[in-house]
């Protein structure tokens, strides 16, 4: 789109059958719904060139038209009046839904998909008033703005659709400043991409115990109100307010992923900890209370304890088994936490966020051969972006390290009933105060 | 909370922004001596997609020069310089995009 209407270029733009309307609705919204699109057969990755051929010799599988017929018409076919109109047009969305039955309500929501399909506390303006109270904030206040991925829109939302939201997931008043930080942090927990991936949300400070979020035994798990409803909030109001969450139109994630139900939501046990508080890491006091938000949750690997006599090789097993774009943080119950003090010495996160940095490595023919590599990490080592660029003068046999140092983290976590730990590949966005929203 | 009266709820969905139509450029007369950029967004094999398109002009377009022209980072960074080649030096752009 950029190519066509900045530079003056005109330009076809060709995807694969099943993005058809991820594509056409990023179009739309970016103005250009005449935008000159043509579809191949999906998929392209792994194809040989003689099959790519012959894509490329037959038909639009959506509009059963030869290819480069397509291809050459959108080049060269004149525009209509309605491909050179330059408009503007507002949409909008109303406050509240045509009055109904309890049921009839019920079935609206699942149908407009604004749930995650399962049953939700309807908003009326009781209850959402009744969330409103527990933050001193305007409900008219604009909270921020989202989208599920790079190429959409932003949309916005005040502090009384995020109250919405929060209702609907069942969440009590005292959560909703946490649900607000969220929400204001702009990360979606519902990104469209096609790796299927989710969110994490860890929560610091005095907060946790003051609505009683669990950090202990089950943290992770269903079994704590403020935990299971705060990460549900997340995910509603990231579907809901940066405009869907549809398979096939905003949402393009091949398998799904259950972490998407509530993200990963919890508190980090900072009691039991031997180290500094994660949000302390990050420029909060202590006593202050804020959450850190985790985006692309998808691979975990997981152990027992450490090891006297091979520890090392195990951690660098576990760490060779995440992809290369998404760099470990590791969530270690109190007592692997202690663990890795008495194995290591590490006295403090950053003394084995630089050992994990240093140990995981692989040799650079395979590191550079993934495909994630391929896609997000080798262009910009050729574009000459550091470390990457001479990450890619290894010889292929060289070990090279897989992540750099500022995307590795460390979460303590759990309720000491055996030294269980596990690495989630993730990708830390931001810490959120939680105070302001208060 | 009775079940079969209506009630009011509120609608849980955000604000979109407006919307700005723009205009496509310009379309070419033909093909035929034009310069078409084949740009590779270096995504899940683009470019051998791409490199296909452009044996397609070779064999069935010989008169229409192709430039292959890979984005200089990933997708997801804007990449000025190449589209200002691409304006300097084009006439038509393919963008491929893989998957």
């Amino acid at each position: 789109m950029k190519i066509d209407h900045d530079y003056g270029v005109p330009t076809v733009a060709v995807h694969t059958s099943v993005f058809q309307w991820v594509v056409r609705s990023v179009a739309r919204a970016n103005g250009m719904p005449h935008m000159r699109q043509v579809f191949v057969p999906q998929p392209v990755i792994g194809k040989t060139s003689a099959e790519l051929r012959a894509y490329v010799d037959g038909k639009d599988p959506i509009t059963n038209r030869p290819v480069m017929q397509e291809v050459i018409e959108g080049l060269a076919a004149p525009l209509g009046e309605h491909e050179m109109a330059e408009t503007e047009f507002e949409r909008s969305t109303p406050r509240s839904v045509e009055p109904a039955a309890e049921e009839e309500l019920n079935r609206l929501f699942r149908e407009n998909r604004w749930t995650d399909q399962l049953p939700i506390i309807l908003p009326t303006e009781e209850r959402v008033a009744a969330m409103l109270a527990g933050t001193s904030r305007k409900p008219e206040e604009v909270v921020g703005h989202m989208r599920p991925t790079d190429f959409r829109e932003y949309w916005e939302y005040t502090v009384e659709k995020v109250a919405v939201n929060a209702v609907m997931a069942g969440a009590k008043p005292e959560y909703f400043p946490v649900i607000l930080a969220l929400a204001a942090s702009g990360v979606s927990a519902r990104g469209s991409s096609t790796s299927s991936m989710a969110s994490m949300a860890v929560v610091n400070g005095p907060i946790r115990n003051q609505i009683g979020m669990n950090c202990g035994t089950g943290a992770m798990a269903p079994y704590n109100h403020a935990n299971a409803t705060i990460g549900r909030a997340y995910n509603l109001l990231s579907q809901n307010l940066q405009g869907g969450s549809e398979p096939g139109h905003t949402y393009m994630g091949s398998q799904g992923n259950a972490y998407a139900y509530g993200s990963v939501t919890f508190g980090e046990n900072e009691e039991r900890s031997p180290w500094e508080p994660f949000h302390a890491q990050h420029g909060f006091k202590p006593a202050q209370s804020a959450v850190s938000l985790f985006t692309g949750c998808r691979a975990t690997t997981f152990s027992l304890g450490l090891r006297e006599r091979h520890w090392r090789e195990h951690v660098r097993n576990m760490l060779r088994g995440l992809d290369p774009r998404t760099p470990p943080t590791l969530l270690l119950d109190p007592i692997a936490a202690r663990m890795f003090i008495d194995r290591g010495g590490f006295k403090s996160k950053d003394e084995l966020i630089a050992w994990i940095d240093d140990n995981a490595r692989m040799p650079a023919g395979e590191f550079w051969d993934y495909q994630l590599a391929q896609n997000y990490i080798y262009p910009r080592a050729t574009f000459g972006e550091e470390p990457w660029a001479a990450r890619l003068k290894a010889a292929p046999d060289e070990p090279i390290q897989m992540f750099l140092r500022k995307d590795i983290h460390v979460v303590v976590v759990g309720g000491e009933t055996n030294p269980y730990w596990r690495i989630m590949g993730c990708t830390y966005q931001k810490t959120v105060s939680v105070d302001e929203w208060r | 909370m009775a079940g079969n009266d209506a009630i009011t709820v509120l609608n849980p969905v955000g604000y979109p922004p407006k919307v700005t139509r723009r205009s496509l450029a310009p379309r070419l007369d033909q093909l035929d001596g034009k310069t078409v950029y084949l740009v590779d967004c270096r995504f899940d094999d683009s470019e051998l997609l791409l490199r296909e398109i452009q044996n397609w002009f070779h064999d069935r377009m010989p008169g229409v020069r192709t430039v292959f022209k890979r984005i200089s980072s990933n997708y997801l960074m804007d990449d000025p310089a190449t589209w200002e080649e691409i304006r300097a030096n084009g006439d038509g752009a393919i963008i491929g995009v893989g998957h």
